[in-house]
């Protein structure tokens, strides 16, 4: 006997993910789920954007990692809530594992959310977690290879920060090529060129945040 | 590997389908897979049989259709095929363009018995 379905398989994450997402509205919270590489510079630029927005804006962290609690020690360091999620072994975060997390908010205290998710450039794009945007991380040191070999990374995420640009002169890489890359996969990828360590290109990148919370804010 | 959690889903689905019908035993399985998905068939079909070793589907076929990346031009209204995950249009170059086929990772139909 046939039985026609037509199903999306990833029917049960996405519900949950709109749930959540129901949750942010009610709310008026910004929820910002960002990905990158191990390494490429995630929590420092968690740690650079809370510190020139906390006097403006609430912000809560969800470190996601397999392992170690050491990216949460750092962010709880400036004095905002945190809260840590060992996967275990999943390489990325999903909607429920987020939803586990609200206990440990007071979701209607905070204006920003970030969702700093498992370090890998293939598997967090595949899954919502209730996020209004997905922001990636590019550092120069990767190679300007990587939107041709990521392509579901960049095509899922509304912003690229190209980091590290202070590595610049020892690396063959230019900017020029993954912004030429990645706007083939994304023509309306929103694209920064920063450095966490020096801070140069940062200004533009806490604008647009601070954009992004107020509009939601007015709606 | 994430395909296994997706091959989780597929046979939660799948099992609620089974016990709605009162199905005895599956004897295959339909799938869309888009290809924006970046689910790697051979990996699916793995998983697919680790997880249902010992119940009631195992042994089901699992038939997969690779949908292409398809997507139309808002501006001139041509459809065309996404080659090299390249989004913009090949006809007029226009970056405004909206996917009509590839995304999805869906079940169609199922067999059983």
């Amino acid at each position: 006997m046939k039985i026609s379905v037509v199903k999306n398989i990833l029917e049960a994450n996405d519900r949950i993910a709109e749930q959540n997402r129901s949750l942010f509205d009610e709310h008026s919270l910004t929820v910002m789920n960002l990905m990158s590489s191990p390494g490429a510079g995630k929590t420092s630029l968690l740690e650079r954007t809370i510190q020139a927005l906390k006097e403006d804006i609430s912000v809560g962290v969800i470190e996601g990692d397999i392992q170690s609690s050491q990216d949460a020690e750092r962010i709880a360091r400036m004095e905002i809530p945190v809260v840590q999620i060992n996967t275990g072994g999943a390489c990325h975060l999903d909607g429920n594992m987020i939803r586990d997390t609200f206990d440990e908010f007071d979701l209607a205290a905070l204006d920003l959310l970030v969702v700093e998710n498992v370090g890998n450039l293939v598997c967090p794009a595949e899954f919502k977690v209730g996020e209004d945007f997905k922001a990636m991380i590019l550092s120069v040191t990767e190679g300007d290879d990587k939107p041709a070999k990521y392509p579901l990374m960049f095509h899922e995420s509304s912003v690229l920060l190209i980091n590290k640009i202070d590595l610049l002169p020892y690396v063959d890489c230019t900017v020029e090529r993954i912004r030429e890359e990645a706007l083939k996969i994304n023509p309306h990828m929103t694209i920064f060129e920063i450095s966490c360590k020096t801070g140069d290109g940062l200004e533009a990148w806490y604008e647009w945040l601070k954009q992004q919370v107020r509009s939601r804010k007015k709606a | 590997m994430h395909e296994m959690s997706i091959a989780q889903s597929l046979v939660d689905i799948l099992q609620e389908e089974m016990v709605k019908n009162n199905a005895g035993s599956l004897k295959s399985v339909k799938l869309n897979i888009g290809k924006l998905s970046a689910i790697v068939p051979e990996a699916l079909s793995f998983c697919f049989e680790i997880i249902v070793s010992g119940t009631n589907m195992e042994g089901a076929d699992l038939i997969m259709e690779m949908i292409p990346l398809k997507g139309i031009c808002l501006d001139c209204d041509q459809a065309f095929e996404i080659e090299d995950y390249a989004f913009s249009c090949p006809h007029c170059d226009s970056p405004n363009i909206r996917t009509i086929s590839g995304q999805d990772l869906s079940i169609v139909e199922m067999e059983v018995e």
